[in-house]
């Protein structure tokens, strides 16, 4: 992505055509070191087509299993009163849960990471911003599931233990979303010209409103992009809403009590139900695998949020960047 | 400098309209009743028809076993019912003991019935008479394998305590052979799939085990798998998926979960008992009640050595527990209610078609019915 | 996205990021101001600012201090009470020597994703960086970032329902082939539910980040050292071996590092293929011999009781020290290798 400079291009060496003929002599000299040339080239080739088999089965078996029970219907029915192998249900109530503890893990995460951020390029030094940089890289590396244990016990310190609520899962996730807020934020923070700041504070703009009125606005497509992307990152997590938030069959819309159900949790959920046993059914429709089509279709759901997320954001950052940077 | 800040304020407020247009959508398409039948049409045309009036809100916890079941119960119960929500949090059989016996809970399910002292300390929520226990969940388990060839398989408790032990190693064993005269076995290895959660269909599985195969299996009844190592999977339907997954596995599940797979037969007295409901009901009916607990406490020893003809000792018995007094008189009725629906021949069809368990005998509903009579409500006199 | 400019007033790479020196030009403009009145909203806006720096600090040190709390009884409490409260506590063991194999199980999970991913990673970074045509090199990078964007519960299904009949008989073929190599004892298990189905679904997850940042790394290659190679007759896979390699190994053992904490606190796709086990058992091959502690939480917290609980966290407490030393470990290296690079 960056820092490539120009005379960089590892084929083209200075004087092309008296390297070329050096070359063509080495190689006929020497077959043995060819091959090997040739071989790692192959093994290169071979590892990205080998990366990408998984990619295409997952991808594959998400669309093929995911769509016949994704439709209309699916996406805006919860599961309440559903039961057995009934056609019935679908992940509303989920989408929902994702949506309001992902936008409040955002309220949580975005303000602190993008003023850590300001403070990293702006004011940082010394010790303390030294400090900061080294943990928020370390903090990048929590355990999904320490993050949900933190808040749980967080929680549980001031409202008791068996404390479900769906800002907990906000506060788990927003411990896993500050340090890549901040890392994005500083990246773009940095990436404003020190111009544009000398121009405004000659102009006898104090510097908190040069930061607010000239930094930020410059680099607003760049944080809007990185917020998007730490978004993505967070918004398939499992395990930390597994233990934070439980799982609840209707529509919640507080997230400050009772349970409530998100997608991925979901997709966990109808998976580990399993098949249904469809004897004699009351229903006149009963589906045995049901459980795991609702899990392939939520899951369908949750990976086209997540491209959603990350395709804007790198659209935003393509149509909106500052013109000067290129 | 100027466009840059022009286009940034596009953005904004093309966010702006995005985001609400974008809830807006949300909140208006959403619906929680997925199944369109909140009025009521489909449950209304027997029994319960008293219910109606009740409303409020009404909060368990306690076993997972019970899950599948209580979905199918709360749905009934509440279409009949409309006013009134019936909430169920799967926390175990311990943690719903615990919350029900710190009054949390309106009603408890566990897999196992309340013991001496949680009896004791039950009066501190339910009064004097404390709290009583009524088998409403009857599940068989059933002993599941993968093996094409093998469409039958009679497995005596020894046998099956060998092959959970790691004793037994091959299709064509010995043991087997004998339990199995004329089958055609094949010697494919055998590989026994365990629960990796701690469960009551484990406990009951080792109790049956501890008390048919004597010597053969060596450990005591626990929630846990006794021994370390060897192939496990999380819950039912992850035994179930891992027995499927290979061949010449087997596994132990809830009957309604086995779906395709091969289900062995065990011997009970001379004879081999392929699971059913009926033969599961049956052992429970068959089975003596625990001694010295309150006259309508009805909880079950489940007699595993029966002899009883037609019976299939290796059932899972989940309780109902609930206080015998109801202080606060709403949660009384609805609870009687509840109770009165899960355990009629309605509310039993209705977890048998949903989770596969068996429904519970007319003797056994009678005596059950005349417990859920008398709980009262009120303060207690 | 945008290449560096002149005008651009820090040459840190994105990919390895480090505390930075102060840019003097900006300090004492700073200072200057500071020194004109740094008052009312200014001063206020730069506590803000601070407050908001220390308090990432204090987040990290809350989340070690409460989980100390909670896991305080289970870390006091011997291991015959444990066994008593608990019932899926093993009998006769501490705490130690209950969380001991499930340090064990996390360790060997994470070096196998490790051992699988890295190579491949290297192979994908030097792909885009060094062989793919230049106007592919970065729609590709989306590509395998695209790994990234996968959520962990999709793995984990996809890894349970549709990756075991494929790996059984290779698992098979290995255990009778390799099975006097310890790792690869049989007999393998039949169901595919092992820690190598787990190491490569983890080795998958982990490909993202390890690409990401090794590509990083070699980009940075100094051109002149490429040149210098070819100019001296070299192939290209002997110009990467004597220049890109060598310039990037540090950078290469950082980026493996950081896979490896990822690794090591997978929770979703591990719960969902792998037959636990509680035991120091190397055999990759056989179910029901390691788990980790991550998956161990997520199977034992809905249903814990206090105590279990708290032994829970007490063992995400070990998890959490072991990832920031592994975090910790790859930062410093990267640190490290920032001042040597400082020099081209």
């Amino acid at each position: 992505m960056t820092t490539v400079t120009t005379q960089a291009g590892p084929g083209r060496a200075p004087d092309p055509e008296r390297t070329a003929a050096v070359r063509a002599l080495l190689r006929g000299a020497d077959a043995r070191r060819r091959r090997t040339d040739k071989t790692m080239t192959a093994l290169m080739w071979g590892a990205f087509v080998l990366a990408m088999v998984p990619l295409a089965s997952v991808a594959w078996t998400v669309v093929a299993n995911g769509m016949h029970q994704f439709d209309g219907y699916f996406l805006t029915h919860s599961m309440r009163g559903v039961f057995g192998g009934m056609d019935a249900g679908g992940i509303y109530h989920a989408i929902i849960g994702t949506l309001l503890i992902t936008l409040g893990a955002a309220a949580i995460s975005v303000p602190i990471g993008l003023l850590t951020a300001i403070y990293l390029v702006e004011y940082g030094r010394g010790a303390l911003a030294r400090w900061v940089t080294f943990f928020v890289d370390v903090m990048t590396g929590i355990p999904s599931i320490v993050a949900g244990l933190f808040a749980y016990a967080l929680f549980a310190v001031f409202f008791g233990p068996g404390v479900r609520m769906g800002v907990v899962g906000s506060v788990a996730l927003s411990v896993l979303m500050i340090p890549v807020v901040v890392r994005s934020c500083e990246e773009m923070l940095r990436l404003v010209p020190n111009e544009l700041r000398e121009a405004a504070y000659a102009l006898g703009v104090p510097k908190w409103l040069t930061v607010i009125k000239v930094v930020l606005r410059t680099s607003v497509a760049g944080i809007t992009t990185g917020v998007m992307l730490s978004v993505a990152r967070v918004i398939g997590e499992t395990a930390p809403l597994l233990i934070t938030v439980g799982v609840v069959d209707s529509i919640n819309f507080n997230l400050f009590e009772g349970r409530m159900m998100t997608l991925p949790v979901y997709v966990y959920r109808q998976y580990s139900q399993g098949l249904v046993p469809c004897n004699d059914a009351l229903d006149a429709v009963c589906i045995p695998s049901i459980n795991y089509d609702r899990a392939w279709a939520a899951a369908l759901a949750l990976i086209l949020i997540v491209m959603l997320l990350n395709l804007v954001g790198r659209l935003v950052t393509r149509w909106f960047a500052p013109k000067t940077l290129r | 400098m100027e466009r840059r800040v022009k286009l940034s304020r596009f953005s904004r407020a093309g966010s702006t309209v995005v985001i609400g247009a974008l809830a807006l959508t949300l909140a208006a398409c959403g619906s929680d009743d997925p199944v369109g039948d909140a009025g009521g049409d489909s449950g209304t045309e027997s029994s319960t028809d008293a219910a109606t009036d009740l409303s409020g809100e009404l909060s368990g916890a306690g076993a997972s076993s019970q899950e599948s079941a209580m979905e199918a119960w709360r749905a009934g119960f509440q279409s009949t019912n409309p006013d009134v929500t019936v909430n169920y949090d799967p926390v175990g059989s311990g943690g719903g003991r615990t919350q029900f016996l710190a009054g949390g809970t309106g009603w408890a399910g566990s897999d196992a019935a309340l013991d001496d002292e949680e009896l004791t300390k039950s009066q501190e929520v339910c009064g004097p008479d404390g709290a009583i226990d009524l088998p409403v969940y009857v599940s068989p388990i059933a002993i599941i394998y993968n093996l094409p060839d093998l469409p039958e398989v009679n497995l005596a408790p020894e046998t099956l305590a060998g092959i959970f032990n790691g004793d037994i190693t091959t299709w064509d064993a010995d043991e087997i052979a004998a339990d199995n005269p004329d089958a055609d076995l094949p010697s494919t290895a055998i590989t026994p799939v365990h629960r990796s959660d701690e469960s009551g269909t484990t406990e009951n599985f080792t109790d049956y085990l501890a008390a048919t195969a004597g010597d053969a299996w060596g450990h005591e009844a626990s929630g846990d798998w006794p021994t370390q190592g060897g192939e496990s999977a999380q819950g039912t339907s992850g035994v179930v998926q891992t027995v499927q997954a290979g061949e010449g596995t087997i596994g132990y599940a809830d009957a309604s979960k086995a779906g395709e797979l091969g289900t062995a037969s065990i011997k009970v007295g001379e004879e081999w008992v392929a699971y059913s409901p009926e033969a599961a009901a049956e052992v429970v009916d068959a089975s003596p009640r625990v001694e010295g607990r309150g006259e309508h406490d009805i909880a079950v020893e489940l007699d595993r050595k029966t002899v009883e003809s037609g019976a299939y000792p290796l059932v899972l018995v989940s309780y109902a527990i609930a206080c015998s007094n109801y202080e606060d008189e709403a949660t009384g009725e609805l609870v009687k209610a509840f109770l009165t629906y899960i355990s009629s021949d309605e509310g039993q069809q209705a977890s048998a078609s949903a989770a596969g368990s068996a429904p519970i005998s007319e003797d056994l509903r009678t005596d059950v019915h005349a417990a859920i009579e008398a709980i009262t409500v009120g303060a207690a006199g | 996205m945008t290449s560096t400019a002149s005008t651009a007033p820090d040459p840190t790479p994105p990919g390895g990021p480090v505390a930075d020196e102060p840019r003097p030009s900006r300090g004492t403009g700073a200072r200057r101001r500071a020194g004109v009145g740094d008052r009312g909203a200014n001063r206020a806006f730069r506590w803000t600012a601070t407050g908001a720096g220390a308090l990432i600090l204090a987040v990290l040190a809350a989340v070690a201090l409460f989980l100390v709390i909670r896991a305080w009884p289970a870390l006091t409490a011997g291991g015959a009470e444990l066994g008593e409260t608990i019932s899926w506590f093993p009998e006769d063991a501490s705490i130690l020597s209950f969380v001991g194999p499930l340090i064990f199980g996390t360790l060997l999970a994470a070096a196998l994703a490790l051992l699988l991913a890295t190579p491949v990673a290297i192979g994908i970074a030097l792909f885009i960086s060094h062989y793919a045509p230049r106007r592919l090199a970065s729609g590709l990078g989306y590509v395998v970032d695209l790994l990234a964007a996968i959520p962990s519960v999709v793995y984990g299904l996809w890894g349970s329902l549709v990756l075991p009949p494929v790996v059984i008989p290779v698992w098979g073929w290995l255990a009778d082939t390799f099975g006097w190599f310890p790792l690869f004892a049989g007999p393998a298990s039949p169901t595919g539910r092992v820690l190598l189905t787990v190491g490569l679904v983890l080795a998958v997850m982990i490909l993202p980040i390890i690409t990401a940042v090794s590509r990083e790394v070699f980009l940075q290659t100094p051109g002149l050292h490429e040149e210098a190679a070819l100019a001296l007759g070299a192939t290209r896979w002997e110009m990467i071996r004597t220049a890109v390699l060598p310039f990037g190994r540090s950078g290469v053992i950082s980026a493996a590092m950081l896979g490896l904490g990822r690794a090591l606190g997978e929770t979703m796709a591990v719960l969902m293929i792998l037959s636990p086990g509680l035991l120091y058992s190397f055999k990759i091959l056989q179910a029901g011999q390691q788990q980790t502690i991550a998956a161990n939480i997520a199977a034992n917290f809905p249903e814990a009781n206090p105590m279990g609980v708290s032994t829970l966290i007490a063992t995400g407490l070990a998890l959490f020290v072991i990832t920031l030393l592994v975090n910790m470990a790859a930062r410093a290296i990267v640190a490290r290798r920032k001042d040597f690079s400082g020099a081209n």
